[in-house]
């Protein structure tokens, strides 16, 4: 028997079983320890994974050997597999940076929380990944939501915070149920709940009611939980108020897993001839899409805080990603999965930095900022690198995105949609520059004369240009991210296996 | 050894090296090693230039393109060239600059410029495209005003809007005919349709980057805003790798001749109403680039080459007076000509430069824009456009006009303003010292300058008719000057015994140049008050919906969000069952 067989199982295991570890030892570097050690295992055996089902195989693995449809399987193919890699990458490096960063922002004897609540989180989100159930997806979102909810609660400013989590929890579970009761529905049509199964037999039922019934509840309970244009106003408050570690995590992870299940259910369950034919999703998405990276990145550009404006434009950001899956062609899913994949890297770096600045500075307003690029060289430029990366500029991941998402546009004959993108990314400048700006020509402001600000600690520098270096390497070498992406688009369109 | 390391980089990529170097220099150490890398770059990689051959070289492969990073012809080693010189002047005139910010731009600046020509497809010449704007911004921003800050996001917005034209244009090129690499565009023959449409974006985007009417904003608003040392970059590097790619892709295009003579006009009128002398020469920039689009629009043989010519002098030239009006702004702190004069008595080894400058530009025999501008009047006359000649022949005067006379006059001679200030620092005074002599030894032995044009050139233009035309211009056109300024301050001297012209000169004439002043006026203001109440509208409708507490930009409640939903829900819903 291969070594490696069980990995899967124990991919979600092993950090669900870390998890109530942490409260039993209570102690605030041990439970450190656990969740890192848990992730490097984590980041294995995804890698582990990945280059399994890297040149197209796919595998699946039945939960205490109960053969599907009746047991839980997990399915895993690339488009999944590269997911974890990134999710566990991401995780992994935020909690290196963690470890310093919430020394400011939560109590000492709350530490062992953070870090359950951290191992939950990231176990619901492999776990949405890799489940080949319908059901079983819900569980996942819901372990990974509410663990999130009281990572949220637990940043600096207290009532904001709470708020922001409440905010998240009330619109969270609104998407989570509706999600329920899709997945209800086309149980009550089909009698099955594995994915695969699932396809063959919608297949019949696509002129039944109950099934578009169930389709119109998946669609929106996954876009309030992706954070659409103009279901996404829980996002901001929470990634402005979380602890910054956790929204790195987040900005990372979250809304790119729920637009993982998107093309999960969309293309590979209801088949992209019913979704974007039959139900116009694409009429539905593109211009929601348009509109939420027009109106968030200038709303972007007019925002005071730097994590205010970076939650913004991530929004913008998810408003690409649709766009891109809108087409419904293998060039399109390509370019969204590409930009999902370069985009967490960006973002999870950009936050990062900012938790570095926050730490050091004590505010998160761009006014306080001036000079900093003298102050925080390393911190500075690694911000300003992973800003020409979100504006796209070329040798960076950003690039390599745009350029996918540009080309399939035209493939598909959608000129104005090229267009409109390149014309955003001119916002995308102007809410950089106007950071950029306040970094290197700004003088150092007067209420920030006398706190001793220094460069950022090693610890919080490691993972953050760790991150960068991903993130400028895959500009520049970018077939590894683009040939896992195509892999991933094709066998998605292709169907079930 | 050393000289085939040196020999296997890239042309432009010392540039980028010293860049990155400068960024680790700290300390007074530091600022001096900065300093002689700045000025030990453009020549060490001038050296490296010399060994390369024409061909094609470094071929790489990107998202599935087969991509060229360096084509060496004659055309791109002129122009490199010629940056690399402008570069070497630029950086020795910043010397006594320690501000680490503008080095570092201006070295990545010139390393981007010549990336760009001598990039061998669209991507490349896309990637330095966009590099060319990101570096040269942060010559104008190190100005440090408020002013500057707001000149610099326009142009900031402006030249990536090009290159994201030019993008736009290049795929859609690269899609159509499956190849990137750049070669010549036939507009004459394009159709307003879709299948051309990436002939015209990438015309607009080249349009944009040179200036043309309407897109020329840019230039008069930036290059005034920028430091005294940055002006001297800007004013050489941008609009030339425009010209270059113009050149380069669409030499002959009919429409060219047209655009450059409306250039080479209309700026004139615009430079004689301007007070900032600095603003004076960008408007005499674009009356430039008017001459070399109608060389390049002619697309003989011999005008490309006079157009090149042009690029190259223009470069030298263009850079001495913006150098001379640099030092004055170092020494007064500002370039009004209303405030200025008699800096002759303190400044006159920068007088003597800047009429240096004045007379290449004015194209006097014995200077650098005598031996290229002549060529381009000639292929005119030569091509069958007789009207193009004469307006040019009326640009040619009104050059002389404003950057021959106005500046030199208005800033160092006129009515003594009691300024004194000191000499310009040595530095500058080298700088310019090697612009004023390159002015002079071009003009005087243009057989250098001939043999590295990019076409084989038989031309002499130190025959009697060329000499005399161009003297005859020269004459009359400072006779309108001293006329004109004689007018202004003494009516009743100038007296005359023939009435009907009389008249005609002294009354019909002024009225008219009045209206023609006034009016021109009167359009550059309303443009610019229309383009900027326009885009304030837009700014301020933003604003009004995503500052913090606007609608977009605040945290919902619960309730709100909720409505968002509902609302999101009947439309997928309308849409499913539809």
């Amino acid at each position: 028997m291969p070594y490696n067989i069980h990995f899967p199982a124990l991919l979600i295991v092993l950090p669900l079983m870390a998890a109530p570890l942490c409260v039993i030892v209570r102690h605030s570097f041990f439970s450190w320890l656990i969740a890192v050690v848990v992730n490097i295992c984590v980041v294995l055996f995804s890698v582990s994974l990945l280059l399994q089902v890297i040149d197209g195989d796919v595998i699946r693995y039945t939960l205490g050997g109960w053969a599907a449809p009746t047991g839980i399987e997990y399915y895993i193919d690339t488009l999944n597999a590269v997911l974890m890699v990134v999710i566990s990458i991401i995780s992994f490096f935020s909690l290196i940076y963690s470890k310093a960063s919430i020394q400011a922002e939560i109590a000492p004897q709350r530490y062992y929380l953070f870090y359950t609540g951290w191992l939950l989180c990231l176990t619901g989100l492999l776990g949405i990944v890799i489940t080949g159930d319908a059901f079983n997806v819900f569980v996942f979102l819901e372990i990974s939501s509410l663990s999130m909810y009281m990572l949220i609660a637990l940043g600096k400013e207290r009532k904001q915070a709470l708020l922001a989590a409440f905010r998240y929890l009330i619109m969270g579970s609104v998407g989570a149920s509706f999600i329920l009761l899709g997945i209800g529905f086309l149980y009550a049509a089909t009698g099955t709940l594995n994915m695969s199964d699932l396809a063959l037999h919608l297949v019949d039922a696509d002129q039944s009611r109950t099934v578009i019934v169930g389709f119109s509840f998946i669609t929106v309970g996954l876009l309030i939980k992706s954070a659409i244009f103009p279901v996404y106003s829980w996002l901001p408050n929470a990634y402005q108020y979380a602890p910054s570690a956790v929204t790195a995590f987040l900005a990372g992870t979250a809304t790119k897993v729920s637009l993982y299940v998107f093309l999960r259910f969309f293309f590979h369950v209801f088949g992209s001839e019913y979704s974007f034919a039959e139900m116009l999703l694409g009429k539905i998405l593109m211009p929601l899409a348009i509109v939420g990276f027009f109106a968030m990145s200038i709303v972007a550009i007019f925002q005071t805080d730097i994590r205010r404006l970076l939650a913004y434009s991530s929004i913008a950001q998810i408003g690409y990603m649709f766009a891109a899956v809108s087409m419904a062609t293998e060039a399109g899913v390509a370019a969204g999965v590409i930009h999902i994949i370069n985009h967490a890297f960006i973002k999870t770096a950009l936050f990062i930095a900012v938790g570095c600045i926050a730490y050091r500075l004590g505010s998160s307003r761009i006014a306080d900022m001036g000079n900093l690029i003298a102050l925080m060289p390393w911190t500075a430029s690694a911000f300003i690198i992973g800003g020409l990366s979100l504006i796209g500029v070329p040798l960076t991941a950003g690039f390599v995105s745009k350029w996918y998402l540009v080309t399939a546009a035209i493939d598909s004959g959608w000129w104005s949609i090229a267009i409109m993108v390149l014309l955003s990314s001119l916002m995308a400048i102007m809410y950089i520059g106007k950071i950029i700006e306040v970094f290197c020509f700004r003088k150092t402001t007067e209420n920030m004369k006398g706190a001793d600000v220094k460069e950022a600690p090693l610890f919080m520098l490691i993972p953050l240009w760790a991150l960068i270096i991903i993130s400028v390497y895959t500009g520049i070498n970018g077939s590894i991210v683009v040939g896992t992406a195509e892999l991933a688009a094709s066998q998605l369109m292709g169907g079930m296996l | 050894m050393s000289d085939s390391i040196i020999l296997d980089l890239p042309p432009f990529a010392l540039f980028f090296i010293g860049a990155f170097v400068l960024l680790f220099l700290r300390g007074k150490t530091g600022s001096t090693i900065a300093s002689i890398i700045t000025v030990a770059v453009p020549i060490v990689s001038f050296i490296g230039l010399l060994q390369w051959q024409h061909g094609s070289f470094n071929e790489y492969q990107l998202l599935g393109l087969e991509l060229t990073l360096i084509k060496i012809d004659k055309l791109s080693l002129l122009f490199a060239y010629i940056f690399h010189l402008a570069a070497l002047i630029g950086c020795i005139y910043a010397l006594h600059e320690k501000d680490r910010v503008q080095q570092i731009a201006s070295l990545a600046y010139a390393g981007s410029a010549i990336g760009a020509v001598f990039a061998g497809d669209w991507i490349t010449l896309f990637i330095f495209w966009e590099l060319l704007a990101l570096t040269s911004v942060f010559l104008i921003l190190a100005r440090r005003t408020e002013a500057s800050y707001l000149s610099s996001m326009r142009y900031l917005i402006i030249q990536v809007l090009s290159g994201v034209l030019l993008f736009a244009g290049a795929l859609m090129l690269i899609h159509q005919t499956g190849s990137a690499t750049i070669r010549a565009l036939d507009l004459n023959t394009a159709s307003f349709s879709l299948d051309d449409l990436a002939i015209w974006l990438i015309f607009i985007a080249y349009g944009i980057k040179c200036g043309f009417p309407f897109f020329h904003n840019w230039i008069t608003d930036a290059y005034p805003q920028a430091t005294p040392t940055g002006t001297v970059f800007l004013c050489a590097i941008t609009t030339k790798v425009a010209v270059y790619a113009l050149a380069r892709s669409f030499a002959g295009a009919d429409m060219l001749v047209t655009i450059g003579l409306i250039m080479a006009c209309f700026p004139i009128f615009f430079a004689v109403i301007e007070n900032d002398l600095r603003r004076v020469l960008a408007y005499s920039m674009i009356n430039q680039i008017g001459f070399m689009l109608c060389g390049i629009g002619i697309g003989t043989e011999m005008a490309v080459n006079g157009a090149v010519a042009t690029a190259f002098n223009h470069v030298i030239y263009k850079g001495l007076l913006m150098m001379s009006m640099g030092a004055v702004l170092y020494r007064v702190g500002h370039v009004d000509g209303s405030h200025l004069g008699g800096l002759y008595k303190s400044m006159p080894k920068t007088t003597i430069f800047s009429i240096v400058g004045a007379a290449s530009i004015s194209a006097f025999p014995l200077f650098s824009g005598f031996v290229s501008k002549s060529i381009i009047m000639l292929e005119m006359i030569h091509s069958g456009h007789t009207v193009g000649w004469l307006l040019l022949l009326f640009a040619a005067a009104g050059v002389f006009h404003h950057a021959g006379i106005k500046i030199p006059f208005f800033a160092f001679f006129a009515h003594d303003s009691g300024l004194r200030v000191k000499e310009a620092p040595t530095n500058m005074l080298v700088a310019m010292g090697i612009g004023s002599a390159v002015c002079i030894y071009i003009g005087c032995s243009p057989a250098l300058l001939y043999s590295i044009l990019p076409y084989p050139i038989d031309y002499s233009p130190y025959d009697v008719s060329h000499v005399v035309t161009q003297l005859q211009l020269l004459f009359f056109s400072a006779l309108a000057f001293v006329w004109l300024n004689l007018k202004g301050l003494y009516p009743p001297e100038l007296r005359s015994t023939n009435l009907d012209i009389e008249w005609f000169y002294r009354r019909l004439f002024p009225q008219v140049w009045t209206l023609v002043v006034r009016g021109a006026g009167c359009f550059s203001h309303c443009f610019k008050l229309g383009g900027v109440n326009i885009v304030n509208g837009l700014i301020r409708f933003a604003e009004k919906y995503s500052e913090p507490p606007a609608v977009l930009a605040r945290g919902w409640g619960v309730n709100s969000m909720l409505l968002a939903l509902l609302s999101l829900m009947i439309v997928v819903l309308v849409f499913n069952y539809l």
